[in-house]
């Protein structure tokens, strides 16, 4: 069973070690970790993927909201959310490119550059929009490919911030 | 006010109320020790950074303050690394501070330089590198926060040489008092629930760990225990947290435990756990541990509900409160039948102390009976000796008992006894190590000679590395490797510091021994020689029930 966990961390150096050991020395299965800025400075959100049963994704919870700069964990797969992730395909197209460029356009995949054998698509989407795509593109051969992990948010209005508010250092510091 | 660095870090010290610090100095921790020269702390330099490390964390264990220690970078550092393994595991309160190159040369492999806070992540609560003196004073402060809030634990501040000696403002700051939070109304459901569980339970039973000692849990627990007269054992860790001897004490529980203690854990129908981490020592297998039973699991730390047991009842918090509200709405029962159970357990498993020749078991029991009605702190290192201290000093108060339980440190116990002399001098300490542990750290009884600490060591000589000896002789068919200790003169080894020393070979020349370390004021050391073959019992399987005890062969 797959979750997707958001968690608001403190913009501090080492966090994402902190983190990231957390998830391996406590053994707990790690398919995508993304981090990035947001709105606000000195916060960065990440939206992490693990896999495991419901005991599992309450420890992790449970471990990530141990770590101190870790502001606020939201799980998102536990209701109506969004995920994205975003992948960069080389294709060796060579005479076979305007079939590629069909099924790119099938799946709403960008054309960010053509050479003379390849064709490099950029792709948005969840998981397994992702997969599917990598998967019709293989026969083509794949020269190169780089993923991003998945992002995501909650739908509706609800946000992060409404977990806990933690001001700098003003955590619960257990 | 403007200061360096260096004296902001006294200055922070000094507010937080520390009185000792234990350290050793180097190149990259010089500004603070010149800082330390004229400050009213006093520094304990020990005979090696690890024995520093222990020794903040036998200070704190037995004071319930926060212990402090000090090293310089790169191997000072590194040497700090079992001390506060050690203290995280047992969720022990400990502020590092660590000297490092400066930040200038960080990431060029500089003379003496490591990544401390890299290396320390996983066995502290929190560490920090401070790379602008401005911000020295807030994490100092809160990394005594830190420490000493919610679950103890380790916390390390690296502080580079040339922010120990850059200037910047300081404004004084008084620690805010800990507020004791009450239990969140949010739990009034689940506390409910435990209350009429315990009140309908044929079979309860308490179990206290090492949290109960830390959360100070003692009167409440012996409420809820008295009021509906409710068996009480403990982990290894919670020895201390209620009076051995207390008629509902059991017993420790656990791999050595005894069989009425883990015979009562396996036929409990509710379990009532109070900060107790459920370690694999202490649970065998985690399955059957819970199997047909309802637990009640009381912690501070959420992340500890359901991480090694599958818990019924998790309530989080202030742990004395939430004993006490349980303790209020419990109602007592009768129950007869559980207790002739344990009473039957209890016969069966009276303990016959050997008097012919000189052993362990009759040692701890002897110091137990001479030192009951004093202040006294016991201090174990690791191995077989401390498994007999556990179970037969009969630990009478909390902080009475310091142990590595869950690092299982060789080597802890001397430097902690260090620690804990100073850290409650009205009291005095009585270490035991075994032949082994003691050549480990043994050099810090420079320190003790240094400070003439009242300090009584007792080395349970048997000649070999016993604990290991033992697991050899059940599980490895008694193919016995790597385990024999040729005979060492601990008396001329003591000598060398100036400690005077004694030996003992039967009951008759220990107890003589005893007495006269019980006149010294300064340190002594009784070597109490025992048999080599000599195994603690009774022992389970690791990975099995807790009642399934082995027999040895
Ligand atoms: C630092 C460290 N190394 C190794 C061990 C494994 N170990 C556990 S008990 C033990 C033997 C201890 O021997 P001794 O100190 O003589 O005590 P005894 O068991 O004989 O009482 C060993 C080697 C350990 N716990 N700690
Ligand atoms: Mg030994």
């Amino acid at each position: 069973m797959k979750h997707v966990l958001s968690a608001l961390v403190q913009d501090q150096p080492g966090v994402l070690v902190r983190v990231a050991g957390m998830f391996t020395r406590r053994g707990f299965n790690i398919e995508s970790l993304a981090v990035g800025r947001t709105h606000i400075d000195g916060y960065s959100r990440m939206t992490v993927v693990v896999s495991g049963d419901h005991s599992v994704v309450e420890q992790v919870i449970k471990q990530l909201r141990k770590i101190l700069e870790v502001v606020s964990v939201q799980l998102l797969s536990d209701s109506p959310s969004v995920t994205r992730g975003m992948a960069l395909l080389k294709v060796n197209a060579g005479e076979r490119r305007s079939e590629v460029l069909k099924l790119a356009e099938v799946f709403r995949a960008n054309v960010v550059d053509i050479s003379e054998p390849t064709v490099t698509l950029e792709i948005t989407g969840d998981d397994e929009k992702i997969r599917a795509f990598t998967e019709l593109m293989a026969p083509f051969g794949i020269a190169e490919m780089v993923s991003t992990g998945q992002i995501g948010l909650k739908r509706g209005s609800a946000t992060i911030y409404q977990f806990r508010e933690c001001g700098y250092y003003e955590q619960n510091v257990l | 006010m403007r200061l360096s660095g260096a004296a902001i870090i006294v200055e922070c010290l000094k507010e937080q109320g520390v009185d000792t610090v234990f350290g050793y100095p180097g190149g990259a921790i010089l500004p603070l020790y010149d800082a330390l020269l004229a400050a009213p702390i006093l520094h304990v330099l020990t005979a090696h950074e690890q024995g520093a490390a222990h020794a903040a964390d036998g200070y704190a264990r037995a004071s319930g303050k926060v212990g402090v220690c000090i090293a310089t970078s790169g191997p000072g550092a590194t040497n700090l690394v079992t001390g506060l393994a050690a203290a995280f595991m047992d969720s022990v309160p400990v502020v590092a501070i660590t000297g490092q190159v400066p930040t200038s040369l960080l990431g060029r492999d500089a003379f003496q330089e490591v990544d401390i806070t890299g290396i320390t992540m996983p066995i502290t609560k929190h560490n920090f590198i401070v790379k602008d003196v401005k911000r020295l004073a807030e994490i100092l402060r809160y990394a005594f926060k830190i420490a000493s809030s919610g679950r103890p634990g380790p916390v390390l501040v690296d502080v580079p040489r040339d922010v120990q000696t850059a200037h910047a403002e300081f404004t004084p700051a008084v620690p805010s008092e800990e507020s004791n939070a009450p239990v969140p109304a949010a739990q009034a459901q689940a506390l409910a629930q435990a209350a009429a569980a315990i009140s309908q339970a044929e079979r309860p039973l308490i179990v206290v760990g090492g949290g109960a000692v830390t959360a100070g849990a003692s009167r409440e627990i012996r409420t809820l225990a008295e009021k509906c007269r409710i068996p009480v054992v403990s982990t290894l860790m919670g020895l201390g947290a209620f009076p051995a001897s207390h008629e509902l004490f059991l017993g420790m529980t656990g791999m050595h435990g005894s069989k009425p203690a883990n015979n009562a854990v396996h036929a409990a129908d509710v379990i009532i756990a109070v900060g107790s981490r459920f370690s694999d020592r202490v649970t065998g297998d985690r399955q059957r541990y819970t199997q047909g039973k309802i637990l009640i699991h009381i912690d501070v730390d959420p992340a500890e509900i359901h991480k090694n047991v599958d818990t019924h009842l998790g309530l989080v918090g202030n742990t004395p409160a939430i004993i006490a509200e349980l303790a209020a709405a419990c109602k007592a029962k009768n129950l007869a039948g559980w207790q002739a159970m344990l009473e039957k357990w209890r016969n069966e498993a009276s303990f016959v102390y050997r008097e012919d020749t000189l052993n362990a078991p009759w040692i701890m029991r002897h110091i137990a009976a001479q030192t009951a009605d004093g202040s006294y702190v016991y201090v174990t290192d690791v191995g077989q000796h401390q498994m007999w201290a556990a179970q037969h000093l009969a630990i009478e108060a909390p902080r009475t008992w310091l142990t590595s339980g869950g690092l299982g440190a060789m080597g802890f116990g001397l430097p902690a006894a260090v620690g804990a002399q100073f850290g409650v001098p009205d009291k005095r300490v009585i270490h035991f190590a075994g032949d082994g542990g003691f050549k480990m750290t043994g050099a810090e009884l420079y320190t003790a000679a240094n400070h003439d600490l009242p300090i009584i060591s007792i080395i349970i000589n048997n000649n070999c590395l016993g604990m290991i000896r033992q697991l050899q002789h059940v599980f490895f068919d008694r193919r016995y490797t790597a385990c024999a200790l040729k005979p060492v003169d601990f008396t001329a080894f003591a000598g060398a510091f100036g400690i005077k020393a004694m030996v003992a070979s039967s009951p008759d020349e220990f107890a003589q021994a005893f007495a006269l370390a019980l006149k010294t004021t300064g340190p002594v050391v009784i070597v109490a020689n025992i048999a080599t073959d000599d195994l603690v019992t009774p022992m389970t399987v690791p990975g099995t029930g807790v009642n399934q005890f082995v027999s040895i062969p």
